[in-house]
Protein backbone atom coordinates (compact mmCIF):
# COMPACT_ATOMS: atom_id res chain seq x y z
CA UNK A 1 0.00 0.00 0.00
CA UNK A 2 3.10 2.48 -0.07
CA UNK A 3 2.62 3.52 -3.52
CA UNK A 4 -1.00 4.58 -4.13
CA UNK A 5 -2.13 5.24 -6.95
CA UNK A 6 -3.14 9.26 -6.52
CA UNK A 7 -4.65 9.64 -9.69
CA UNK A 8 -7.83 8.76 -7.87
CA UNK A 9 -7.04 9.46 -4.54
CA UNK A 10 -9.63 9.28 -1.85
CA UNK A 11 -11.77 7.27 -4.33
CA UNK A 12 -13.19 10.24 -5.84
CA UNK A 13 -12.39 11.64 -9.59
CA UNK A 14 -10.91 15.35 -9.04
CA UNK A 15 -13.89 16.55 -11.42
CA UNK A 16 -16.26 15.21 -8.53
CA UNK A 17 -14.04 16.39 -5.56
CA UNK A 18 -14.14 20.08 -7.40
CA UNK A 19 -18.30 19.61 -7.30
CA UNK A 20 -18.37 18.85 -3.95
CA UNK A 21 -15.38 21.51 -2.64
CA UNK A 22 -17.63 24.26 -4.18
CA UNK A 23 -21.15 22.80 -2.61
CA UNK A 24 -19.00 23.00 1.03
CA UNK A 25 -17.89 26.30 0.43
CA UNK A 26 -21.51 27.87 -0.23
CA UNK A 27 -23.04 25.94 2.39
CA UNK A 28 -20.18 27.31 5.26
CA UNK A 29 -21.35 30.48 3.65
CA UNK A 30 -25.05 30.07 4.27
CA UNK A 31 -24.93 28.26 7.90
CA UNK A 32 -27.92 25.77 8.11
CA UNK A 33 -28.55 26.04 4.47
CA UNK A 34 -29.07 22.81 2.13
CA UNK A 35 -26.74 22.87 -0.95
CA UNK A 36 -27.86 20.87 -3.54
CA UNK A 37 -24.58 18.38 -5.14
CA UNK A 38 -24.38 15.97 -7.56
CA UNK A 39 -24.13 13.17 -5.17
CA UNK A 40 -22.02 10.04 -6.56
CA UNK A 41 -22.90 6.40 -6.23
CA UNK A 42 -20.69 4.98 -3.62
CA UNK A 43 -19.19 1.61 -3.18
CA UNK A 44 -21.64 1.21 -0.53
CA UNK A 45 -25.18 1.74 -0.08
CA UNK A 46 -27.68 4.18 0.67
CA UNK A 47 -28.09 4.25 4.44
CA UNK A 48 -24.16 3.35 5.04
CA UNK A 49 -23.13 7.06 4.86
CA UNK A 50 -22.73 7.84 1.41
CA UNK A 51 -23.41 11.90 1.94
CA UNK A 52 -20.47 12.02 4.88
CA UNK A 53 -18.23 9.76 2.77
CA UNK A 54 -18.05 11.86 -0.28
CA UNK A 55 -17.90 15.18 1.92
CA UNK A 56 -14.70 13.51 3.61
CA UNK A 57 -13.14 12.00 0.51
CA UNK A 58 -13.42 15.24 -0.97
CA UNK A 59 -11.99 17.13 2.39
CA UNK A 60 -9.21 14.75 3.11
CA UNK A 61 -5.61 14.92 2.46
CA UNK A 62 -2.39 12.96 3.09
CA UNK A 63 -1.07 15.14 6.69
CA UNK A 64 -4.98 14.09 7.98
CA UNK A 65 -5.70 12.02 10.94
CA UNK A 66 -9.18 10.18 10.57
CA UNK A 67 -11.36 8.99 13.32
CA UNK A 68 -15.00 7.44 12.72
CA UNK A 69 -17.49 6.77 14.99
CA UNK A 70 -20.85 4.80 14.71
CA UNK A 71 -23.34 5.71 17.43
CA UNK A 72 -20.31 6.85 19.81
CA UNK A 73 -18.09 3.79 18.96
CA UNK A 74 -15.27 3.61 16.97
CA UNK A 75 -15.62 -0.34 16.97
CA UNK A 76 -19.03 -0.89 15.13
CA UNK A 77 -19.57 -2.06 11.72
CA UNK A 78 -20.60 1.04 9.98
CA UNK A 79 -16.97 2.71 11.47
CA UNK A 80 -14.78 0.00 11.19
CA UNK A 81 -15.98 0.01 7.36
CA UNK A 82 -15.57 3.65 6.31
CA UNK A 83 -12.04 3.66 8.36
CA UNK A 84 -10.91 0.89 6.60
CA UNK A 85 -12.28 2.35 3.25
CA UNK A 86 -10.20 5.60 3.36
CA UNK A 87 -7.43 3.54 4.74
CA UNK A 88 -7.53 1.87 1.12
CA UNK A 89 -8.15 4.19 -1.07
CA UNK A 90 -6.48 7.19 0.56
CA UNK A 91 -3.78 5.46 2.92
CA UNK A 92 -4.27 8.26 5.62
CA UNK A 93 -3.60 7.49 9.69
CA UNK A 94 -6.50 6.60 11.26
CA UNK A 95 -7.28 6.78 15.28
CA UNK A 96 -9.60 6.15 17.73
CA UNK A 97 -8.61 8.73 19.92
CA UNK A 98 -10.73 12.23 19.69
CA UNK A 99 -8.13 14.84 20.47
CA UNK A 100 -5.82 13.36 18.00
CA UNK A 101 -7.67 13.28 15.14
CA UNK A 102 -8.12 16.34 12.30
CA UNK A 103 -11.78 14.89 10.68
CA UNK A 104 -13.66 12.96 12.55
CA UNK A 105 -16.82 11.17 10.03
CA UNK A 106 -19.87 10.35 12.63
CA UNK A 107 -22.89 8.85 12.28
CA UNK A 108 -25.24 10.46 15.39
CA UNK A 109 -23.27 11.20 18.10
CA UNK A 110 -20.77 13.96 18.90
CA UNK A 111 -17.83 13.00 20.84
CA UNK A 112 -17.93 13.58 24.78
CA UNK A 113 -14.85 15.33 24.81
CA UNK A 114 -15.14 19.14 23.64
CA UNK A 115 -13.69 19.12 19.86
CA UNK A 116 -11.00 22.12 19.21
CA UNK A 117 -10.59 24.80 16.44
CA UNK A 118 -9.07 22.94 13.83
CA UNK A 119 -10.71 19.89 13.66
CA UNK A 120 -13.72 19.32 11.16
CA UNK A 121 -16.37 16.83 12.12
CA UNK A 122 -18.47 15.19 9.38
CA UNK A 123 -21.73 13.91 9.76
CA UNK A 124 -23.24 11.25 7.66
CA UNK A 125 -27.36 12.39 7.16
CA UNK A 126 -30.58 10.36 5.95
CA UNK A 127 -32.77 12.70 5.17
CA UNK A 128 -31.65 16.60 5.71
CA UNK A 129 -34.95 18.08 5.47
CA UNK A 130 -36.38 19.21 8.87
CA UNK A 131 -39.72 19.75 7.41
CA UNK A 132 -40.01 16.83 5.35
CA UNK A 133 -42.30 14.71 7.32
CA UNK A 134 -44.55 18.11 7.86
CA UNK A 135 -44.25 18.66 3.82
CA UNK A 136 -43.14 15.67 1.53
CA UNK A 137 -42.77 18.36 -1.47
CA UNK A 138 -39.90 19.49 -1.98
CA UNK A 139 -40.61 22.48 -3.92
CA UNK A 140 -42.75 23.59 -0.83
CA UNK A 141 -40.25 23.05 1.75
CA UNK A 142 -37.55 24.90 -0.30
CA UNK A 143 -39.94 28.15 -0.35
CA UNK A 144 -40.83 27.59 3.71
CA UNK A 145 -37.34 28.02 4.09
CA UNK A 146 -36.78 30.88 1.66
CA UNK A 147 -40.01 32.40 3.65
CA UNK A 148 -38.81 31.71 7.02
CA UNK A 149 -41.79 30.04 7.33
CA UNK A 150 -40.86 27.55 10.48
CA UNK A 151 -44.47 28.16 12.17
CA UNK A 152 -45.08 24.52 10.85
CA UNK A 153 -42.35 22.35 13.18
CA UNK A 154 -43.21 25.04 16.24
CA UNK A 155 -47.05 23.18 15.81
CA UNK A 156 -45.45 19.86 15.41
CA UNK A 157 -43.64 19.99 18.56
CA UNK A 158 -46.56 21.71 20.35
CA UNK A 159 -48.91 18.48 19.40
CA UNK A 160 -46.08 16.60 21.06
CA UNK A 161 -46.54 18.36 24.24
CA UNK A 162 -50.36 18.23 23.61
CA UNK A 163 -50.09 14.57 23.45
CA UNK A 164 -47.44 13.63 25.54
CA UNK A 165 -46.82 16.69 28.21
CA UNK A 166 -43.66 17.27 26.64
CA UNK A 167 -41.82 17.81 23.61
CA UNK A 168 -41.39 14.17 22.80
CA UNK A 169 -38.91 14.97 20.28
CA UNK A 170 -35.35 12.85 21.39
CA UNK A 171 -33.31 12.51 18.49
CA UNK A 172 -33.42 14.93 14.82
CA UNK A 173 -34.21 17.45 17.10
CA UNK A 174 -34.64 20.65 14.81
CA UNK A 175 -32.29 23.37 15.61
CA UNK A 176 -32.15 26.90 14.34
CA UNK A 177 -29.03 27.98 13.20
CA UNK A 178 -27.30 31.69 13.21
CA UNK A 179 -31.10 32.98 13.74
CA UNK A 180 -32.03 31.50 10.62
CA UNK A 181 -32.29 28.03 9.12
CA UNK A 182 -34.32 25.53 10.92
CA UNK A 183 -31.67 22.78 10.36
CA UNK A 184 -31.68 19.12 11.30
CA UNK A 185 -28.75 18.07 13.20
CA UNK A 186 -28.94 14.22 11.43
CA UNK A 187 -30.59 11.12 13.90
CA UNK A 188 -27.90 12.70 17.37
CA UNK A 189 -29.90 12.30 20.36
CA UNK A 190 -30.76 15.42 21.36
CA UNK A 191 -28.38 15.23 24.51
CA UNK A 192 -25.86 16.49 21.58
CA UNK A 193 -27.46 19.26 20.53
CA UNK A 194 -25.99 21.86 22.86
CA UNK A 195 -22.22 21.06 21.59
CA UNK A 196 -23.36 22.04 18.49
CA UNK A 197 -23.53 25.34 19.93
CA UNK A 198 -20.56 27.73 19.78
CA UNK A 199 -18.54 24.95 18.91
CA UNK A 200 -14.85 25.70 18.02
CA UNK A 201 -14.53 22.63 15.41
CA UNK A 202 -16.16 23.24 11.41
CA UNK A 203 -19.39 20.74 11.07
CA UNK A 204 -20.48 19.34 7.50
CA UNK A 205 -23.40 17.73 6.79
CA UNK A 206 -23.57 15.30 3.82
CA UNK A 207 -26.82 13.73 2.73
CA UNK A 208 -25.76 11.02 0.00
CA UNK A 209 -29.14 9.97 -1.36
CA UNK A 210 -31.17 13.46 -0.83
CA UNK A 211 -27.93 15.19 -2.60
CA UNK A 212 -27.58 17.56 0.07
CA UNK A 213 -24.66 19.31 1.99
CA UNK A 214 -25.03 22.02 4.42
CA UNK A 215 -22.66 23.25 7.48
CA UNK A 216 -22.26 25.08 10.84
CA UNK A 217 -19.36 27.08 10.84
CA UNK A 218 -17.49 27.32 14.24
CA UNK A 219 -18.56 29.82 16.98
CA UNK A 220 -22.37 29.96 15.63
CA UNK A 221 -25.38 30.03 16.60
CA UNK A 222 -27.21 26.56 17.11
CA UNK A 223 -30.66 26.94 19.22
CA UNK A 224 -33.06 23.71 19.71
CA UNK A 225 -36.50 24.94 19.06
CA UNK A 226 -38.92 25.29 22.40
CA UNK A 227 -41.25 27.11 23.94
CA UNK A 228 -40.61 29.41 26.80
CA UNK A 229 -43.03 27.38 28.94
CA UNK A 230 -41.76 24.05 27.68
CA UNK A 231 -37.81 24.90 27.15
CA UNK A 232 -35.27 22.24 25.67
CA UNK A 233 -34.17 19.25 27.81
CA UNK A 234 -31.68 17.06 27.46
CA UNK A 235 -31.58 13.05 28.38
CA UNK A 236 -30.22 12.43 31.80
CA UNK A 237 -29.40 9.54 33.53
CA UNK A 238 -30.06 8.41 36.64
CA UNK A 239 -27.06 6.13 36.75
CA UNK A 240 -23.68 6.68 35.71
CA UNK A 241 -21.60 4.97 33.55
CA UNK A 242 -21.00 1.15 34.51
CA UNK A 243 -17.69 0.95 33.27
CA UNK A 244 -16.33 3.94 33.76
CA UNK A 245 -18.57 5.75 36.60
CA UNK A 246 -19.07 9.39 33.84
CA UNK A 247 -21.84 10.91 34.89
CA UNK A 248 -23.38 13.22 32.65
CA UNK A 249 -22.05 11.61 29.48
CA UNK A 250 -24.64 9.78 26.75
CA UNK A 251 -25.43 5.94 27.67
CA UNK A 252 -26.17 3.19 25.85
CA UNK A 253 -28.27 0.37 27.44
CA UNK A 254 -26.47 -3.03 27.09
CA UNK A 255 -28.29 -6.40 27.96
CA UNK A 256 -26.37 -8.67 30.07
CA UNK A 257 -28.36 -11.85 29.82
CA UNK A 258 -32.28 -13.49 29.05
CA UNK A 259 -33.60 -12.32 32.77
CA UNK A 260 -33.68 -8.42 32.02
CA UNK A 261 -30.37 -7.68 33.76
CA UNK A 262 -29.14 -5.15 31.36
CA UNK A 263 -26.28 -2.21 32.21
CA UNK A 264 -25.58 1.31 30.87
CA UNK A 265 -21.94 2.36 29.39
CA UNK A 266 -20.77 5.31 27.59
CA UNK A 267 -22.03 5.41 23.66
CA UNK A 268 -18.44 6.79 22.93
CA UNK A 269 -16.10 4.46 23.11
CA UNK A 270 -12.74 6.34 23.15
CA UNK A 271 -13.90 8.77 26.53
CA UNK A 272 -14.86 5.64 28.44
CA UNK A 273 -11.61 4.11 27.78
CA UNK A 274 -9.45 6.97 28.76
CA UNK A 275 -11.59 7.42 31.51
CA UNK A 276 -10.90 3.30 32.27
CA UNK A 277 -7.66 3.97 31.69
CA UNK A 278 -7.67 7.18 33.91
CA UNK A 279 -8.63 4.19 37.07
CA UNK A 280 -12.24 5.45 36.79
CA UNK A 281 -15.34 3.37 37.30
CA UNK A 282 -14.40 0.01 37.80
CA UNK A 283 -17.76 -0.79 39.81
CA UNK A 284 -20.44 -2.51 38.01
CA UNK A 285 -23.04 -0.78 40.15
CA UNK A 286 -25.27 0.12 37.06
CA UNK A 287 -27.97 -3.11 37.72
CA UNK A 288 -27.53 -3.66 41.12
CA UNK A 289 -30.51 -6.29 41.08
CA UNK A 290 -28.71 -8.20 38.54
CA UNK A 291 -24.92 -7.65 39.98
CA UNK A 292 -26.55 -9.16 43.22
CA UNK A 293 -28.00 -11.91 41.48
CA UNK A 294 -25.47 -13.00 40.04
CA UNK A 295 -22.13 -11.07 40.32
CA UNK A 296 -20.13 -13.62 38.73
CA UNK A 297 -21.32 -13.10 35.45
CA UNK A 298 -21.81 -9.17 35.51
CA UNK A 299 -18.56 -9.02 36.73
CA UNK A 300 -17.63 -10.21 33.83
CA UNK B 1 5.79 31.96 -29.41
CA UNK B 2 6.75 33.18 -26.18
CA UNK B 3 3.31 33.51 -25.41
CA UNK B 4 2.08 30.01 -26.36
CA UNK B 5 4.66 28.31 -23.75
CA UNK B 6 2.85 30.85 -20.99
CA UNK B 7 -0.39 29.46 -21.87
CA UNK B 8 0.48 25.67 -21.02
CA UNK B 9 3.54 25.84 -17.67
CA UNK B 10 2.64 26.73 -14.48
CA UNK B 11 0.07 24.35 -13.48
CA UNK B 12 -0.63 22.36 -10.50
CA UNK B 13 3.11 20.01 -10.43
CA UNK B 14 0.23 17.16 -8.37
CA UNK B 15 -2.82 18.14 -9.35
CA UNK B 16 -4.61 15.91 -6.79
CA UNK B 17 -2.62 16.94 -3.55
CA UNK B 18 -2.29 20.71 -4.62
CA UNK B 19 -5.67 21.22 -5.18
CA UNK B 20 -6.86 19.60 -2.19
CA UNK B 21 -4.15 21.74 -0.21
CA UNK B 22 -5.32 24.39 -1.63
CA UNK B 23 -8.98 23.53 -1.24
CA UNK B 24 -8.17 23.12 2.67
CA UNK B 25 -6.97 26.63 2.93
CA UNK B 26 -10.45 28.06 1.25
CA UNK B 27 -12.56 25.72 3.28
CA UNK B 28 -10.79 27.09 6.39
CA UNK B 29 -10.58 30.62 5.20
CA UNK B 30 -14.45 30.34 4.76
CA UNK B 31 -14.99 28.63 8.28
CA UNK B 32 -12.62 31.57 9.98
CA UNK B 33 -13.71 34.72 8.28
CA UNK B 34 -10.66 37.01 7.95
CA UNK B 35 -7.72 34.71 9.02
CA UNK B 36 -5.40 34.79 6.60
CA UNK B 37 -3.81 31.80 5.72
CA UNK B 38 -0.47 30.87 3.87
CA UNK B 39 -0.67 28.49 0.70
CA UNK B 40 2.87 27.88 -1.16
CA UNK B 41 3.49 28.73 -4.67
CA UNK B 42 1.46 25.72 -6.23
CA UNK B 43 0.73 27.44 -9.82
CA UNK B 44 1.94 30.46 -11.78
CA UNK B 45 -0.12 31.54 -14.67
CA UNK B 46 0.81 34.73 -16.75
CA UNK B 47 0.53 38.33 -15.69
CA UNK B 48 -1.79 40.06 -14.60
CA UNK B 49 -3.29 36.33 -12.72
CA UNK B 50 -0.98 36.11 -9.72
CA UNK B 51 0.36 32.40 -8.62
CA UNK B 52 -2.74 32.78 -5.42
CA UNK B 53 -5.05 33.43 -7.73
CA UNK B 54 -3.38 30.75 -10.44
CA UNK B 55 -3.79 28.11 -7.60
CA UNK B 56 -7.70 29.11 -6.42
CA UNK B 57 -8.84 29.24 -10.31
CA UNK B 58 -6.72 25.80 -10.81
CA UNK B 59 -8.88 24.16 -7.51
CA UNK B 60 -12.60 25.40 -7.70
CA UNK B 61 -13.14 26.43 -11.91
CA UNK B 62 -13.75 23.73 -14.90
CA UNK B 63 -16.04 22.96 -17.13
CA UNK B 64 -19.17 22.94 -14.83
CA UNK B 65 -17.91 26.42 -13.53
CA UNK B 66 -19.05 30.06 -14.91
CA UNK B 67 -16.74 32.51 -14.42
CA UNK B 68 -16.77 36.67 -15.28
CA UNK B 69 -13.25 38.29 -14.90
CA UNK B 70 -12.43 41.76 -15.29
CA UNK B 71 -10.82 43.55 -18.12
CA UNK B 72 -7.24 43.47 -16.13
CA UNK B 73 -7.53 39.97 -17.22
CA UNK B 74 -9.72 40.00 -20.27
CA UNK B 75 -7.58 42.38 -22.11
CA UNK B 76 -4.15 39.32 -21.32
CA UNK B 77 -4.54 37.01 -24.12
CA UNK B 78 -1.98 34.40 -22.32
CA UNK B 79 -3.93 34.93 -18.92
CA UNK B 80 -7.26 34.03 -20.60
CA UNK B 81 -5.29 31.08 -22.42
CA UNK B 82 -4.08 30.07 -19.22
CA UNK B 83 -7.45 29.97 -17.16
CA UNK B 84 -9.41 27.91 -20.22
CA UNK B 85 -6.63 25.47 -21.02
CA UNK B 86 -5.63 24.66 -17.61
CA UNK B 87 -9.40 24.00 -16.20
CA UNK B 88 -11.87 24.27 -19.07
CA UNK B 89 -13.75 27.06 -17.45
CA UNK B 90 -16.65 28.66 -19.23
CA UNK B 91 -16.82 32.08 -19.56
CA UNK B 92 -19.33 34.83 -19.33
CA UNK B 93 -19.38 38.47 -20.12
CA UNK B 94 -22.66 38.96 -17.92
CA UNK B 95 -21.44 38.94 -14.01
CA UNK B 96 -25.07 38.32 -13.20
CA UNK B 97 -24.58 34.98 -14.91
CA UNK B 98 -20.88 34.12 -12.97
CA UNK B 99 -20.69 31.66 -10.69
CA UNK B 100 -17.26 33.15 -9.97
CA UNK B 101 -15.56 36.01 -10.71
CA UNK B 102 -11.75 36.47 -10.61
CA UNK B 103 -11.10 40.36 -10.53
CA UNK B 104 -7.27 41.71 -11.07
CA UNK B 105 -8.35 45.43 -10.17
CA UNK B 106 -10.49 46.28 -7.55
CA UNK B 107 -10.76 50.03 -8.34
CA UNK B 108 -12.67 49.14 -11.63
CA UNK B 109 -14.82 46.44 -10.85
CA UNK B 110 -18.25 46.39 -11.02
CA UNK B 111 -20.19 47.26 -7.81
CA UNK B 112 -21.04 44.03 -5.60
CA UNK B 113 -24.66 44.72 -6.84
CA UNK B 114 -23.88 43.35 -10.35
CA UNK B 115 -23.30 39.95 -9.64
CA UNK B 116 -25.59 36.83 -8.78
CA UNK B 117 -26.65 37.00 -5.48
CA UNK B 118 -28.68 34.07 -5.66
CA UNK B 119 -32.73 33.23 -5.32
CA UNK B 120 -34.74 33.06 -1.79
CA UNK B 121 -35.19 29.67 -2.74
CA UNK B 122 -31.46 28.88 -3.57
CA UNK B 123 -29.09 31.36 -2.20
CA UNK B 124 -26.21 29.54 -2.92
CA UNK B 125 -26.45 30.22 -6.97
CA UNK B 126 -24.53 33.53 -6.06
CA UNK B 127 -21.09 34.48 -7.34
CA UNK B 128 -17.82 33.93 -5.44
CA UNK B 129 -15.79 37.27 -5.94
CA UNK B 130 -11.88 36.08 -6.49
CA UNK B 131 -10.02 39.20 -5.35
CA UNK B 132 -6.44 39.90 -6.44
CA UNK B 133 -4.69 42.16 -3.83
CA UNK B 134 -1.13 42.50 -2.89
CA UNK B 135 -1.02 41.91 0.86
CA UNK B 136 -2.84 41.50 4.28
CA UNK B 137 -0.79 44.62 5.69
CA UNK B 138 -3.03 47.24 4.57
CA UNK B 139 -3.27 50.57 6.16
CA UNK B 140 -6.89 50.22 7.39
CA UNK B 141 -7.85 47.76 9.43
CA UNK B 142 -11.50 46.34 9.32
CA UNK B 143 -13.25 44.88 12.10
CA UNK B 144 -14.86 41.42 11.50
CA UNK B 145 -17.36 39.67 13.51
CA UNK B 146 -20.02 37.33 12.63
CA UNK B 147 -20.27 33.14 12.23
CA UNK B 148 -16.53 31.34 12.02
CA UNK B 149 -15.01 34.32 14.75
CA UNK B 150 -15.11 33.83 18.10
CA UNK B 151 -15.03 37.43 19.43
CA UNK B 152 -13.83 39.62 16.86
CA UNK B 153 -11.35 39.49 13.83
CA UNK B 154 -9.01 42.15 12.47
CA UNK B 155 -8.96 42.59 8.39
CA UNK B 156 -6.79 44.69 6.45
CA UNK B 157 -6.25 43.81 3.03
CA UNK B 158 -4.43 46.24 0.92
CA UNK B 159 -6.88 46.88 -1.46
CA UNK B 160 -10.44 47.21 -1.45
CA UNK B 161 -13.58 47.56 -3.85
CA UNK B 162 -14.61 51.57 -3.99
CA UNK B 163 -17.64 52.13 -0.57
CA UNK B 164 -16.32 48.40 0.70
CA UNK B 165 -18.03 48.90 3.55
CA UNK B 166 -21.36 50.38 2.53
CA UNK B 167 -21.24 47.71 -0.03
CA UNK B 168 -20.81 44.98 2.19
CA UNK B 169 -23.32 46.32 4.90
CA UNK B 170 -25.93 45.86 1.81
CA UNK B 171 -24.46 42.42 0.74
CA UNK B 172 -25.23 41.22 4.30
CA UNK B 173 -28.47 42.62 4.94
CA UNK B 174 -29.56 40.53 1.78
CA UNK B 175 -28.75 37.29 3.50
CA UNK B 176 -29.50 34.29 2.94
CA UNK B 177 -29.07 36.10 -0.40
CA UNK B 178 -25.54 37.31 -1.24
CA UNK B 179 -21.79 37.10 -2.69
CA UNK B 180 -18.90 35.55 -1.16
CA UNK B 181 -15.41 36.88 -1.08
CA UNK B 182 -11.90 35.46 -1.65
CA UNK B 183 -8.93 36.98 -1.23
CA UNK B 184 -5.83 36.49 -3.12
CA UNK B 185 -2.71 37.87 -1.73
CA UNK B 186 0.85 37.34 -1.84
CA UNK B 187 1.41 34.07 -0.88
CA UNK B 188 -1.87 33.58 1.00
CA UNK B 189 -5.42 33.68 1.17
CA UNK B 190 -8.13 34.86 3.41
CA UNK B 191 -12.10 35.00 2.89
CA UNK B 192 -15.12 36.75 4.02
CA UNK B 193 -18.34 35.15 3.60
CA UNK B 194 -21.83 36.67 3.66
CA UNK B 195 -22.41 36.24 7.05
CA UNK B 196 -19.21 38.33 8.08
CA UNK B 197 -20.18 41.48 9.52
CA UNK B 198 -17.63 44.50 8.96
CA UNK B 199 -17.10 47.54 11.39
CA UNK B 200 -14.44 49.92 11.17
CA UNK B 201 -12.06 50.03 13.71
CA UNK B 202 -12.18 53.20 15.81
CA UNK B 203 -9.23 55.13 15.86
Amino acid sequence: MTELATYNFAYLDEQTKRMIRRAILKAIAIPGYQVPFASREMPMPYGWGTGGVQVTAAVIGPNDMLKVIDQGADDTTNAVSIRAFFQKVSNVRVTTKTTEATIIQTRHRIPETALQAGQTLVYQVPIPEPLRFLEPRETETRKMHALEEYGLMHVKLYEDIARHGRIATTYAYPVKVEGRYVMDPSPTPKFDNPKMHQSPALQLFGAGREKRIYAIPPYTEVVSLDFEDHPFEIQTFSEPCALCGAKGSYLDEVILDDKGGSMFVCSDTDFCEDRQAEGNGDHLSANPAQAAANPAEAAE
Amino acid sequence: MRAVTQVYEGGFSDAVFNSQEVFRALMDAMASPGRVIEIGKLAAAPSPISSVAASVAATLFDHDATVWCDKSITSSAAAIGWLKFHTGLELTSNPSDAQFALIGDLQTMPSLESFAKGTPEYPDRSTTIILQIDSFNGPEELTLSGPGIKDTQGFAPSQLPKMFVDQWAANRGAFPRGIDLIFAGEGALAALPRTTRISKKEA
